[in-house]
């Protein structure tokens, strides 16, 4: 018999949010859907009277194609919108937008937004169930999700697991709920970075910083590697791309002078030649495209947890 | 919980097995282009064992067995409850094939519609039976019938009827229970 369970929480809007316990429910949903999404027909009628707004008022390829799949092959309704082609631009609030898309009986909203604790607001004043797909600088939960899920699947457990987060540690969102997610499934997390992307909070969070590149990728068993968010830096904090590229950029050569096998994963998008090389990204240390697959069932499960609670 | 009344135990329980195998090989002869398929997770161990009796009588080489699990097909998602899925062990398409599915106990029907969705998803098989261990009549919600029954249970709706395999418990019986 498939055992009886809901995650603590109505909406997802960060990983600080979930208990351990969520996370492995999400995870263990997710194997099943991994298994669907293999299927000759990957379909499956769980959410088929739901009606899902995507809502995306910040460019996106990956997220937004990977939760658009994920929600058609839970066979929900799904309407899309991007703030680039809406009544946005003619000055319409953000509140006023979801109001008027939800009076048209949509289910659950799932938001990425440039700023900082939208999906918060919105979940305090609607009552759909909102999925954060990326607010601003601080979460990014799914992301997360589908990150330690791929962990998971490669290491089975996390248990004296290392993991490094290197690159532009302050702009990421990526980083943050990475950071949440890791912690709580109790492996141990060190950022890597130049002094002037990695943010004053990280030690409060109880995690180490490492400025050196090879001795943060000698440390670790797995090292995420983020992207230098250009667009959300107002002012230079860093020289160059190019020393950049030379202190932090992580090549095969320096992953294949370490003493031990380690894996690259990469949230997306990749600068070919800046924080990784393409040599590597297209090696067998990686496992980017698995990360990309995975996402889509991490999507399918906290969709169909959260669809769940409502019956 | 009070005690349960067992109404089939050890020996018995067996011969049931047995019989329901001979009705399969008489209907089936070699098993060729013929699927057993157990329903997750307490069908699954009906099957296994069913094919443990199979194998028994050297009725087997031909017979593809897998384990299908309906989570995702149920009916009642979204209406009380939230299910998280056990594992699905189908490693063949059921396109063409004569299926036979099986489940511990019928009850409302409910599960073997979700299967039988589950199922297409598979394919178009070419037939399906149903088997079931316990057959609890008289408690229907839907039009479905098995095809071979181990044992007829009649039963109120407060009823509750459970089956427990000695490679899971320590021994096989079924037993009854007036109130869930």
């Amino acid at each position: 018999m498939s055992k009886e369970t809901v995650l603590s929480t109505k909406h997802l809007l960060g990983i600080k949010d979930l208990t351990p316990n969520d996370i492995n429910l999400i995870f263990q949903t997710a194997d099943g859907f991994k298994e669907v999404i293999n299927r000759p027909i990957k379909k499956v009628p769980s959410l088929r009277d739901i009606t899902i707004a995507n809502l995306f008022f910040e460019n996106s390829t990956r997220t937004k194609i990977s939760f658009e799949l994920a929600e058609k092959r839970l066979s929900a309704d799904v309407v899309n919108f991007s703030a680039s082609s809406s009544s946005v631009t003619k000055g319409e609030t953000l509140l006023d937008t979801v109001n008027n898309i939800l009076s048209m009986k949509v289910d659950m909203v799932v938001l990425r937004h440039p700023t900082q604790g939208a999906p918060h607001f919105l979940a305090n004043k609607i009552n759909a169930n909102v999925i954060n797909a990326g607010d601003g600088t601080h979460e990014h939960p799914t992301q997360a999700l589908l990150d330690s899920y791929s962990i998971r699947e490669k290491y089975k457990n996390f248990n004296d697991l290392k993991v490094c987060i290197i690159g532009d540690i302050m702009h990421s969102r990526v980083a943050l709920s990475n950071i949440f997610c890791l912690k709580k499934l109790g492996a141990q997390v060190k950022v890597c970075g130049p002094p002037t992307l990695i943010p004053k909070m990280t030690t409060s969070l109880g995690i180490d910083v490492e400025y050196d590149i090879d001795k943060a990728l000698e440390w670790c068993d797995v090292a995420n590697v983020l992207r230098i968010q250009f667009e959300r830096q107002d002012e230079k904090f860093i020289p160059s791309l190019r020393e950049y590229s030379t202190y932090y950029g992580i090549t095969l050569d320096r992953v294949n002078k370490l003493s031990k096998e380690i894996t690259i994963m990469h949230p997306g998008p990749i600068n070919r030649g800046v924080e990784i090389s393409s040599d590597l990204a297209d090696s067998e240390h990686s496992i980017i495209l698995d990360q990309v697959e995975n996402g889509v069932a991490i999507r399918m499960a906290v969709l169909y947890l959260l669809a769940g609670q409502n019956g | 919980m009070e005690k349960g009344k067992v109404i089939l135990a050890k020996q018995k329980f067996n011969l049931t097995l047995d019989r329901l195998c001979q009705q399969l090989i008489e209907n089936y002869g070699d098993f060729s282009d013929t699927c057993i398929v157990g329903i997750q997770e307490k069908g699954a161990l009906f099957s296994d064992r069913l094919i443990t009796h199979l194998e028994a009588f050297g009725q087997v080489p031909k017979l593809k067995y897998g384990k299908l699990d309906i989570t995702f097909f149920r009916d009642d998602f979204r209406r009380g409850r939230s299910l998280t899925p056990s594992k699905n062990e189908m490693d063949f398409i059921v396109e063409g094939k004569k299926v036979i599915l099986l489940d511990d106990v019928l009850y409302t029907g409910r599960t073997i519609q979700s299967a039988m969705n589950a199922l297409q998803q598979l394919g178009r098989p070419d037939s399906v039976e149903l088997m079931v261990f316990v057959d609890r009549r008289f408690n229907r919600h839907l039009p479905i019938q098995p095809n071979y029954v181990g044992i007829t249970v009649d039963a109120l709706n407060e009823a509750y009827v459970r089956v427990y395999w000695s490679e899971h418990s320590d021994k096989d019986e079924i037993l009854f229970f007036d109130d869930k």
